[in-house]
Order: C-alpha cells, then structure tokens, then sequence
C-alpha cells in the first residue's frame, strides 16, 4: 500500500466551455502522507473549496487523478462515490449540520445507515456511543442539537465523523462558527485525532487555526502557491488572503 | 439498506409535520372509502335483485297500465286477465292484482291500523311461489261469487291473534266482516313490501268492496303476473299477450297502453338506477384518488424543498440517490397508505350508515378493502415517485450550502 493517502495528479477542474470556461482548479498536485495533518487555506475564490469538494469525493475533477487510499477515485459513478464517502471520510462541517429533530446519539448512528455490510441496531448504538465518549460527550447521548452549545454540537459532529473508522477526516472551517475556548477544545480533539494516526486535512481562514496544522498548503487561483512545513506561508498574510 | 430502517427514517420524517401529512392524506381516505362504499352499493343492489327474482317467483311476465298514459291505469281490466288466462298458450297460471287504500282491520279487542289490502285472483300462491302455511287460499269460485274470504300474512295472523290460530275467526275489515281461511309462509319485506304485513283477498271482492266507485265500473287491476310454463315460452307468450291486450283495448301494438315485462325488463330498470349512483361514486372515487396523489405529491415536493440540507448531509455521510429516492418514496407510500386505512374505516362505516338510512342496501365486499388499499399504494407511488426523484438528483455540494 502506497504510503500517501491523497496522490492528487494534475487536477483540473472548469466550469462553463469555451470562452466562457473558468478554471477552478489549473493543475493542481499534492500529496497527503497517512497521518499528516493539513490546513488548506486560500482567499474565497481562491479553489480551496472547489479542491475540499473533490478530495471529498462530492465532485469530480474535469481532468487528471485523484488515488485515495490506493484507488483512484477521480471516475468513479454517484453509486461508488457515496460508498467511499461512507467508509473513507469523515465530514465536518462549519455549520455543524446535525439533524436538529434527532438526539446526539441517533445523529451519530447516522452514517451506519448507509454502510455496505448491515449494522445492527444494538451495534450500531454501542459504536455511537463509544464515539460520543471519546468527545466527551457520554452524558449528553440523548440531548437534541438545540440543546446544546455550539462546541457540543461540533463534538457531537466529529462523533459522526468517526463512527465509521475513516482513514482521513474532513474539517471545512470547523471553528468558523464558535467562541474561542469551544475553538480550543475542537482543536484539541483534533489533535488528539491526529496523534491516534487519522489523516486530517482542513480548510481553515484563521491563521492560529491553521497553526495546528503540520503543513500549511495556500491556494490561489486554482494553483498551490505554497505548501510547507515550517509554520509559514503565504496565506497567513493577510495581504494574500485579502486576495 | 435494511427497509425496516427505511420505514423508519421515512416515519420521522413525516411526523416532523404531523398535522400537515395528516391532511394531505384526506384525499386519499375518501378516494379509498368511495371505493369501498361503490363496491358495497353494487353488492347490496345485487343482493336486493336476487331476493326479488325469488319473492317474484321463476319464469313471470308482469303486465301493467303503462305509466304516463293520462287514463291507462283504468284499461287493464280483470276481464283482460280471463281474456289471457283462456287464449295465451303457454301459461300455467295468471295472477290479477289490485291495492286499494289501506283498512283499519279489527278483531275482537284488537284494531290495526292502516293495512294493506291485496285483491288477487285464486292462482296467487302458485303465480307467485308463496305458500299458504296454514289453512287454505280461496278458489277461483269463491273469488268469483265475492265470498267474504280473507287470508292474512303471517305478521297480521300473529298481531291480531297470538298464539291462537287464526282460522275460521272473523275480522271486520274497514266496514266488511271476512272469515279467515288461512295463513301466509312468512315471507318477510322484499323490495319493500312487507308481504307478512298484508292480507289477501279475492279481487272481486275488493273490486266491489275496497274501490273507489269510479273504478268499480271498469273492474280495472293493477297487475297481472303470468307464469309461463318454461323459459323458452316466454318471447311467444310477451307476442301474444300483446297482440290480445292490443286488440282488446284497440290500441296500436307498437304504441300500448300497457307494458309487458319479463323480470329481466323490471331488473335492468333497478340495475340502471343503482349503476348510476354507483358510476357516481366511482367517479367520486377517481377524481379523489387523483387530487389526492396529486396533494401528496405536492406536499412531498415541498418537504424535498425543505429538507435539501437533510439530503445534502445524508448524501455527504454516504447515502447513494437510490437510498434518498427509496426514502422519500417510502414517505408517500406510508402517507397514502395511511389514508388508505382511515379511508377503509370510514368506507366500511359508510356503507352501514347507508345501509342504516334503509334508501339504499348495502354489502361491504372483502375483496374491496385489498382492493382499495392496493389503490392507494399506487397511488403514492405513482404521485410520490417524482418528488423522490427531485429528492435523489440533488448535488450533495449544492444541497449543503442550502440554508
């Protein structure tokens, strides 16, 4: 097995045709070793975006290839996406998007509704339950989103992230809509994800957020401008991501 | 994906708005009660027809005034049934009938009110295959000669005398004292007319005694019921009854002042009034079918709308389009079906109240309630399988970024 998680080769992605053709993504490669820890960041426009979309399996590239996990995934159908999405990636959103009618512990059982193999019911709440209690939020099994903080609902999230046992986690600006001591403790399980070896790439406009990160890799107009792992990039300053 | 859990998924969805998914199914319900009430009219105007086939007795021609003639109830005459009974080949036996208003009847302490008189020739009981139970019916004699005879229904018999037996008794019927000679089979109400609620006596006499004056000079009846020896005979013995009564009242036989029925004539005309308000009903039926998937579609297109984030997050966390479209199908089917159950309660519970209201009979027919439910669940997959597609083709990007 390929010891990166993400060979992204020559990614191209257009809208429109012709003259009107827009390049989100002109050309992108990188590569995302098994257990790195990645901040994408970018002014809006920029195609950070456009490239999460894709290394999440939620779009497909218009040209080159896309190896996640040792296979390439860049012409997979609707069908085979969904399925690697399900058992490869763990999504977490800025806007936490939890089912707001159903407890923590049903949105977390969420995923294992669509697994390839049949959960059972019994096993699916013990696998929910354990991945509550790694965010700490065992005594909070049965509360419904809106009955709890933002930081408790964006750890509810990663639960749901991880139930499946995913290789590479998804963080699209995951403290974009909470207060700085919540930003700390996702950060904090965050790193604690990373050191237990998932793979995690995040996209992130805060420069202290993305501080956490290994490797910093800026975007702009649909080219990497940058991607290192000495703690400085472009992108942190803020003439960059003024754009 | 197992379907338990789809069900399940589909139901909390739907109870996000349970009043709402309530009312989208009314369509439904009454599409599915018509159905099952339609079905039920049919049975029970069936049933009604073949009761009235056995009351009527097998293989009779029925002959009466033709209606909306101005002075045709006054032509058939009881002279014309002798005329029948003596030259139409084929005929085993003729019934004349006639019913003048009702009589308060009394005997000894006890009076009835407002009873229904009927004047018949002696073959009645045989014409008609209604038997006497007890004693005898009058002959054709007695009938002539206006003896004061009288055979009771079996209700009559049983109010005005009990236990005891009616025979030989007197009872005094409007002003006329009439010996009792026998009593009625039971026999029960058919088509409405209470047979065990009536008395039998000879036409003649009634004719003479029960009539108004105006009519006493012409001896008109009512009815004459012929039994025709088989079914074959029945086309010669309607030519030749014509032809005779045509000739008797000097009339054009293709322009009568009478009919001459076969049951079957009598049947179509019922089966023609029933099939109306049955083609109704199953018109109701469609229509409500139709508005109600189209309200269930509706509805379905909205909560697709409402939830696109919903399915946007499912899709993200690994549901394929046929997991989604599968889901949303689900809902409308569990909401038509839904409506398919209250409608089959309120189906069956129409058809007894119309039953009960005593205008229409009815029989709620099993084969119905698979039948209806069947129809809704086409229904909901027919009128839900769009919206579960709009549902299934969303961009999971797109849905996500949906507020």
């Amino acid at each position: 097995m390929s010891d990166y998680l993400i060979e992204i080769t020559g990614m191209k992605k257009v809208y429109g045709e012709g003259e009107a053709a827009v390049y989100a993504l002109d050309g992108v490669d990188v590569q995302v070793a098994r257990g790195e820890f990645v901040a994408i960041m970018g002014p809006s426009g920029s195609g950070k975006s456009t490239l999460m979309n894709i290394v999440g399996c939620l779009d497909r590239p218009t040209e080159g290839k896309y190896v996640l996990d040792g296979r390439d995934v860049s012409q997979m159908s609707k069908n085979e996406l969904a399925k690697v999405r399900n058992e490869k990636l763990g999504f977490i959103f800025q806007s936490f998007n939890l089912l707001p009618r159903l407890s923590a512990l049903a949105n977390v059982m969420l995923p294992m509704l669509y697994t390839a193999e049949d959960v059972s019911d019994e096993e699916a709440e013990a696998r929910a339950i354990a991945a509550l209690t790694s965010v700490g939020l065992e005594k909070r099994l049965h509360h419904r989103p809106n009955q709890l903080s933002g930081g408790q609902q964006q750890r509810v999230a990663i639960a749901r992230a991880l139930v499946n046992h995913p290789p590479l986690i998804l963080a699209d600006e995951p403290t974009g809509n909470l207060d700085s001591k919540s930003s700390v403790e996702i950060m904090d399980i965050l790193h604690n994800l990373h050191k237990s070896g998932v793979t995690i790439v995040m996209v992130t406009h805060e420069p202290d957020i993305a501080a956490h990160a290994e490797r910093i890799i800026c975007v702009k107009d649909g080219r990497i401008l940058s991607d290192g792992r000495d703690g400085h990039s472009p992108c942190l300053d803020h003439k960059v991501l003024a754009g | 994906m197992k379907l338990g859990k789809i069900f399940r998924t589909a139901w909390e969805g739907l109870m996000l708005n349970k009043v709402r998914s309530f009312l989208t199914t009314l369509g439904v319900i009454i599409g599915v009660a018509s159905v099952i009430v339609m079905l039920a009219v049919s049975a029970g105007a069936e049933a009604a027809i073949a009761d009235q086939i056995n009351a009527l007795g097998a293989n009779l021609i029925i002959v009466s005034p033709m209606r909306g003639v101005p002075g045709a109830s006054r032509t058939l005459l009881l002279d014309d049934a002798y005329a029948i009974a003596e030259q139409v080949v084929g005929i085993t036996g003729i019934s004349a009938e006639q019913n003048p208003a009702p009589q308060n009847i009394r005997a000894g302490g006890v009076t009835l009110e407002s009873i229904a008189l009927v004047g018949t020739t002696a073959d009645f009981p045989s014409v008609r295959d209604y038997a006497v139970a007890e004693g005898r019916y009058f002959t054709a004699d007695e009938d002539e000669r206006k003896a004061k005879l009288v055979v009771l229904g079996a209700g009559i018999a049983a109010d005005l005398f009990g236990e005891e037996s009616a025979l030989g008794q007197t009872i005094t019927v409007g002003t006329t004292k009439l010996t009792v000679i026998g009593v009625m089979e039971p026999k029960g109400i058919v088509s409405d007319v209470d047979y065990d609620g009536r008395i039998y006596l000879p036409i003649n006499l009634v004719l003479q005694k029960y009539m108004p004056s105006s009519m006493l000079r012409t001896a008109s009846v009512r009815t004459i019921y012929l039994k025709a020896e088989s079914q074959e005979q029945i086309p010669s013995i309607i030519a030749q009854t014509t032809a005779l009564l045509a000739e008797r009242h000097d009339v054009d036989a293709a322009k009568p002042d009478f009919t001459v029925q076969t049951q079957q004539d009598i049947i179509a005309t019922q089966e023609a009034t029933t099939a109306a308000f049955r083609d109704l009903l199953a018109w109701v039926a469609g229509v409500s079918l139709l508005v109600g998937g189209i309200g269930i579609m509706n509805i379905m297109l909205v909560s697709v709308t409402e939830r696109t984030r919903e399915i946007g997050l499912r899709m993200a966390l690994g549901a394929r389009p046929a997991n989604v479209l599968t889901q949303f199908l689900i809902e409308a089917v569990i909401l038509s079906l839904a409506g398919g159950l209250i409608g089959v309660i309120v189906g069956v519970g129409g058809s007894y109240l119309f039953g009960s209201l005593g205008t229409m009979r009815t029989e709620i027919v099993p084969l119905s309630i698979p039948l209806a439910f069947g129809a809704a669940a086409a229904v909901g997959i027919f009128f839900g399988y769009y919206p579960a597609t709009q549902a299934a083709k969303l961009d999971p990007i797109e849905a996500l970024r949906r507020e």
